[in-house]
């Protein structure tokens, strides 16, 4: 793609340099996602803007979710799953064929729904994804940071070794957010990760977020307009598998410029 | 009120039926087991005089105070010890294959549904294809070697079966988890999927395994010889096993023998239940730890 030439002055390639794609990580254009002959996501455009908490809202089965896991390839396991448009990440088009999708993830990574961790000890949980990927860092002090940032440290650094499944359900989810930072991600991708949790936990994970917006890029799907009021920066609002709205979060809760994302905001259905 | 809870002849008469549903099915219970008592007490009380050290270390002889299950005792193991060898590897790979990386397209549909199918061919088949491709395809002859590929050709559909169950059983979320890392299929396979499965595929071989050790046709088949007055010394070797020395014994007509057919019935079914008891002791381990 990049011209060998150092000529600057002739390279016609401006699209790169648009930008609103320097200040956007991510990015969909006009995408559709199916599974089999079902339409899941519809020509959905939008840019995710870099260090930012970007939150998806939306009624059940709008294609929220779908959208998210097309960021990081996690679709590519759904049989019968196929995309068209584009979703780029730098601009760089993440399903080209030379694109190694384990690769993607590395960089892109994931908070489930459900928390889950893996049935080995806590600190085995957080040095995995940097083991495997031959990491050079020292993996103590790598475990450690990435508890501390996830804000688990001081209720497990005493048992490091214990399983994972041992804890809370919002430490097990905290214990995810730590498994993910240890990756030293650029973006982190949430699907709905407080739906499992009760009001404190939840609570405790919105305020890790907010530790995390000046490091990361987050784009959280959620259920509670609540939560994405008081997290997000933006906010993209989908219906029927359509983006209808995305803008800044107070605009999209106080001002809506569409009347289906006013009645959805004010609770008026979904 | 007491109207409400009066016991009506409609009530008195459904609660019979529960009861008389509940003995019928405690009384075939009982009657499986009380056949299975009667069996082992009358092989028992036939074999067990029989049953010593020379019994074990002995070759067989014609004269029944002489005979043993030596040659049987070491065939059997070799057999078993090779089967392991070739089939758990193989059998456990195509598992893997099937659930970990196929495709759901026609032809592996087809390969899943006739290694189902492959689990209920009789034995005696594989007997028949294991004289015509080990013993006379390959030259093997009657050796080791080719008992052990027959035996391993028949358990293998059983392994692959249970340690694909062992590997669905495995959450999805743990697999999502580890490719969210950035893990190849094989890094997860490898640290998440094999060790949460490992229980069920050890205890799926296990079983797979008292299969093998009490399979009898095939090893006929195969002409897995009847008397042998040495000890296998290596996979080419001719062999016995228990359960051919056992037949043996048991179609002479000298009463002697029929009651060293016992006592070898002792020992096999001996070796059938700790290996069935260590399949169990290892599930109970593995659930002990989930928890």
């Amino acid at each position: 793609m990049n011209a060998k030439t150092t000529a600057p002055t002739d390279a016609p390639e401006a699209e790169s340099k648009d930008p609103q794609n320097s200040s956007s990580i991510l990015e969909a254009v006009d995408l559709s996602i199916r599974y089999g002959t079902k339409v899941a996501v519809s020509d959905v455009s939008l840019q995710v803007p870099e260090k930012k908490i970007t939150a998806i809202i939306g009624p059940s089965g709008c294609g929220k979710s779908t959208l998210l896991r097309t960021f990081n390839r996690m679709n590519d396991f759904v049989p019968g799953c196929t995309i068209s448009g584009r979703a780029l990440y730098r601009g760089i088009d993440l399903f080209a064929p030379d694109i190694d999708p384990v690769e993607i993830r590395r960089r892109i990574g994931m908070v489930f729904q459900k928390p889950n961790p893996f049935p080995k000890t806590i600190a085995k949980n957080v040095s995995w994804g940097p083991a495997i990927n031959k990491s050079s860092e020292n993996l103590t002090e790598l475990v450690e940071e990435s508890l501390k940032r996830a804000a688990l440290w001081d209720e497990v650094k005493d048992r490091l070794n214990d399983s994972a499944l041992g804890l809370s359900g919002g430490q097990q989810q905290r214990l995810c957010i730590a498994r993910t930072l240890a990756m030293r991600p650029e973006v982190i991708l949430m699907d709905e990760p407080c739906s499992a949790l009760d009001p404190v936990s939840t609570a405790r994970i919105e305020d890790l977020l907010f530790e995390l917006k000046s490091r990361y890029t987050i784009v959280i799907v959620t259920h509670n307009m609540q939560q994405a009021a008081r997290v997000s920066q933006y906010t993209a609002f989908m219906d029927m598998g359509r983006l209808v709205e995305f803008g800044e979060t107070d605009q999209i809760f106080t001002r809506p410029n569409d009347k289906r994302t006013e009645d959805y905001v004010s609770g008026r259905f979904g | 009120m007491s109207n409400l809870l009066e016991i009506t002849p409609e009530l008195r008469h459904r609660r019979r039926k529960s009861t008389a549903f509940r003995y019928v099915c405690m009384s075939v219970t009982w009657m499986s087991v009380v056949l299975l008592v009667l069996l082992l007490a009358h092989v028992t009380k036939a074999g067990i005089d029989w049953l010593d050290w020379q019994f074990l270390t002995s070759f067989p002889s014609r004269f029944p105070e002489k005979a043993g299950l030596k040659s049987a005792l070491l065939g059997s193991t070799w057999l078993i010890g090779l089967t392991a060898a070739f089939s758990i590897p193989i059998g456990v790979a195509a598992a893997i294959y099937l659930e970990e990386y196929a495709q759901k397209n026609r032809l592996n549909e087809f390969i899943e549904v006739n290694v189902t199918n492959l689990a209920g061919v009789p034995s005696i088949v594989y007997g028949i294809l294991g004289l015509a491709i080990f013993v006379r395809g390959m030259g093997l002859g009657r050796s080791l070697l080719a008992g052990a590929l027959t035996m391993s050709l028949l358990i293998l559909p059983v392994i692959i079966l249970a340690s694909r169950e062992a590997i669905r059983a495995v959450p999805n979320s743990i697999r999502q988890a580890a490719f969210a890392l950035g893990a190849t299929r094989w890094q997860t396979t490898r640290h998440h999927v094999l060790p949460a499965a490992l229980p069920g595929i050890l205890t799926g071989v296990i079983l797979a395994m008292s299969r093998a050790i009490g399979e009898t046709a095939p090893m006929v088949m195969i002409g897995a010889a009847a008397y042998v007055a040495f000890m296998p010394e290596s996979p080419m070797s001719d062999f016995t096993t228990l359960p051919i020395q056992i037949y043996n014994w048991a179609k002479r007509p000298k009463e002697e023998f029929q009651q060293l057919a016992a006592a070898g019935i002792i020992v096999l079914l001996v070796a059938l239940l700790l290996m069935n008891a260590t399949a169990i002791v290892i599930r109970n381990m593995s659930q002990k730890k989930g928890a």
